[in-house]
């Protein structure tokens, strides 16, 4: 008999090397050439912006589980940080200091902790954060900057969808607004005025590619998403072309490739089942077609996600993944 | 491509440390302890008592009842008592202990390493000796093979699955078998297939052994009622449910036996332990156990007498390592781990796993982040998360209609967890539960 202590626990006995916060850190990394690119575009103020949210959410979760629950705070695990990022890419790059802060103190107070933290809230904390500053401070939320890669002589612009929605609104038709809309070459590296972190599709397909190779994420949901709003806005325009853009403008604008891949993806908030994930990127998909085309805001894809992170628990006990020897 | 199972899986790293080591023969020990339950269903009954002096290969315990085996002495020498000791479980069991004295066997058994590859015994015969050798599932459930071998009423074979997978990690003894005893374990087959009346059987070989899938394919040559299946590596192919889906594509319906799609599994120990029994008239008294882990000194794959203490094949793979922190019954997804170096190989031990102190540790547990990895990853379609939840809250309705009976403990789903959740913890409980509230009902 050996006088060794040993370990006795359940099987298995051996892990995965994967965890949390790798998964996070992982999706921080996805999101980082959308990053330099919006710092290409809009300069320092892009590095501002982040740093100050992903400082505030890290703060205020940490001041709120250490000083509010006495808990052990968790900011290390990186979804505080992933939260900063996320809403900083979903306001435009010259948000006074205090919103963002505003907003990060929603998003994380508010949006998760409120909850339980990670893993316990319903809706995807920084859409929360974003919809609270777009419902209350709807004029800066809606002030874009100018590229400074722009020579023109203004200070803030429309954009593309803003440019769209406007036209529509004033009785013109799609061929007439086409003009004063950037080329589908440009929105798709990000050539155009937006969010933060939202204009460029290239460079967000390159965070989306990164992770599934990393296997962080699988490709359904933004596949979901993305080929909804191209079929339905696609019949829309085959119906009437003048009133409807195609739909090609429509997923490289508004945040919805950001949407999509990002923030839909949000594991906590999403199905568990890939039949599930089907029925909330079909929903996603609609909602945003419907409120860009008929609804007040021009850009819908934030409260399409939020609405279908409602619907996720029920999805969850409704679709139920294929049993093995089962009849389904 | 490759067959193998559709719904879920995992692979994790292979560590086959001694998959080239060929089987060698452990020497006998200075005693045994023999525990009279080493199957599942009834335990045996104890037919000797201390001072009494028994032959290798005398029956010491009797089959209990239909679902039970019986138990023969591995080795030769002299009852030191009928007690209780700690076997894999963790709980103290009945058992015969012997101290060895010599190496004599019981006359009628051939030792020789003859070939015996022709048989004239009809099923009945076969079945009876398998059920006189004590001979139970060698894979490491342990059910009793000569109750496998007649299908409930009215139901009817169709084919015989060879399990030659091997999905756990590490363990290498089927492998080796397969190697170095094929032509034996053929014979087995063939044997097990005139005892279930069935003209076929298909061997499922995982291709990570591509040497073992070429020797039985050399060994079977123009036979065409034996078929090796080379299967894609994944866990837990080894499972019967999943094996059968593997290699016929047939899928085992919820809550029902392999044989209600015609099939019956055997593991390969299994057939070269029938082999012995019918052509030999040699009991299960001895199995091929792999000792490994990344510090063992020498990974090795000795034959071993059942009823060994785990410290003699420790020993012979170079003493125990300095870091070792879990020493493991079986593979490293459903093994068990065991408290002391005395507990003994049963007929159930494919291995013993040394592991290293920091992977012998588990993670603290954080918050689910509902990331589906356990759903995508349970090879029975089922919800781990979601069955952790209700057993925690102890919501057996939903449990059950969640169907936790179905879960096979694979452990696919805690290895998976980057939250390191214990969700197979959890539904093992539930399972226990669920299973009570359901035997209650049927009375």
């Amino acid at each position: 008999m050996n006088q060794k202590l040993l370990t006795i626990s359940p099987s298995p006995h051996v892990h995965t090397s994967e965890s949390v916060n790798k998964i996070m850190y992982r999706v921080i990394l996805a999101l980082m050439p959308a990053l330099v690119w919006s710092v290409f575009m809009f300069g320092w103020e892009a590095i501002r912006v982040t740093l100050l949210a992903v400082a505030a959410c890290m703060s205020i979760e940490f001041a709120i589980q250490k000083y509010l629950l006495k808990t052990e705070p968790q900011i290390m695990d990186g979804s505080a940080a992933l939260t900063g990022i996320l809403l900083a890419f979903n306001v435009p790059a010259t948000l006074p200091a205090w919103m963002i802060i505003a907003g990060a103190l929603v998003a994380i107070g508010v949006g998760k902790l409120s909850f339980g933290g990670l893993g316990n809230n319903p809706f995807n904390p920084a859409l929360v954060g974003r919809v609270f500053l777009l419902i209350s401070f709807p004029v800066n939320m809606t002030s874009w900057p100018v590229s400074q890669h722009v020579n023109v002589d203004a200070l803030t612009t429309a954009t593309p969808l803003g440019l769209l929605k406007e036209g529509i609104q004033n009785g013109q038709s799609v061929s007439e607004i086409l003009p004063h809309l950037p080329h589908n070459m440009d929105m798709l590296y990000g050539n155009m005025s937006g969010s933060l972190g939202e204009i460029s599709a290239i460079f967000l397909l390159l965070g989306f590619a990164y992770m599934l190779w990393k296997k962080v994420i699988t490709w359904h949901i933004p596949v979901f998403v993305l080929g909804t709003i191209f079929v339905f806005q696609g019949a829309l325009w085959v119906i009437n072309p003048d009133k409807y853009i195609e739909p090609i403008f429509h997923l490289l604008t508004g945040g919805a490739m950001l949407g999509a891949i990002f923030m839909a993806t949000d594991m906590v908030t999403s199905p568990m089942t890939v039949k599930g994930q089907l029925v909330f990127g079909i929903g996603i998909g609609v909602i945003t077609v419907l409120i860009r085309n008929f609804g007040a805001y021009p850009e819908g894809i934030s409260f399409a996600i939020l609405i279908m992170n409602g619907f996720t628990p029920l999805i969850n006990a409704y679709i139920k993944p294929k049993r093995f020897g089962g009849s389904n | 491509m490759l067959k193998t199972f559709k719904l879920g899986g995992v692979h994790p790293a292979e560590n086959k440390l001694s998959a080239d080591k060929a089987i060698e023969k452990l020497p006998l020990p200075k005693s045994v302890f023999i525990p009279i339950a080493q199957h599942i269903g009834a335990p045996a009954q104890a037919l000797v008592k201390k001072g009494d002096s028994v032959k290798v290969g005398q029956l010491i315990a009797k089959s209990g009842g239909f679902v039970s085996a019986n138990i023969h002495s591995s080795v030769s020498g002299t009852v030191k008592k009928v007690d209780l000791a700690l076997d894999s479980s963790g709980y103290p069991k009945q058992g015969v202990f012997i101290d060895v004295v010599g190496d004599e066997w019981e006359t009628g058994i051939n030792t020789s390493s003859q070939l015996f590859e022709k048989f004239e015994v009809d099923s009945q015969a076969i079945i009876d000796k398998i059920n006189e050798a004590g001979i139970v599932g060698l894979g490491g459930a342990t059910f009793p093979t000569h109750v496998k071998l007649v299908p409930p009423g009215g139901m009817k074979a169709e084919m015989l699955l060879i399990n030659g997978v091997e999905c756990e990690p590490y363990l290498t003894s089927d492998h080796r078998v397969m190697l170095e005893r094929g032509a034996e374990l053929l014979v087995g087959i063939r044997l097990l297939m005139t005892a279930l009346k069935v003209n076929k059987a298909y061997i499922g070989i995982e291709n990570n052994k591509p040497d073992a899938i070429e020797n039985l394919k050399k060994l079977i040559a123009s036979d065409s009622s034996i078929a090796i299946v080379p299967l894609k590596v994944k866990y837990p192919q080894g499972g019967e449910k999943q094996l059968i889906k593997a290699v016929t594509g047939r899928e085992v319906p919820s809550g029902a036996l392999p044989i209600s799609v015609g099939a019956v599994v055997s593991n390969v120990g299994t057939a070269l332990a029938v082999y012995e029994a019918v052509q030999k008239n040699k009991p299960l008294i001895e199995r091929v156990v792999t000792i490994t882990g990344k510090s063992v000194e020498k990974p090795s794959n000795f034959l071993v007498r059942i009823g060994t203490p785990v410290q003699e094949l420790i020993d012979a793979a170079g003493g125990l390592p300095e870091d070792t922190g879990k020493i493991i019954s079986g593979g490293p997804m459903m093994g068990k781990a065991i408290a002391s170096t005395d507990i003994p190989v049963t007929k159930g031990t494919s291995g013993i796993l040394l592991m290293p102190e920091p992977e012998s540790k588990r993670k603290k547990m954080k918050n689910c982040i509902r990331c589906s990895r356990c759903v995508t990853v349970c090879p029975m379609g089922l919800e781990p998360y979601y069955l952790m939840t209700v057993s925690d809250k102890q919501l057996w309705e939903k449990a059950e209609a969640s169907k936790i009976m179905d879960c096979i403990e694979c452990g696919s789903c805690s290895y998976t967890c980057p939250a390191d959740r214990p969700l197979l913890d959890y539904i093992r409980l539930g399972k226990g539960k669920v299973g009570k509230i359901m035997r209650a009902r049927k009375q």
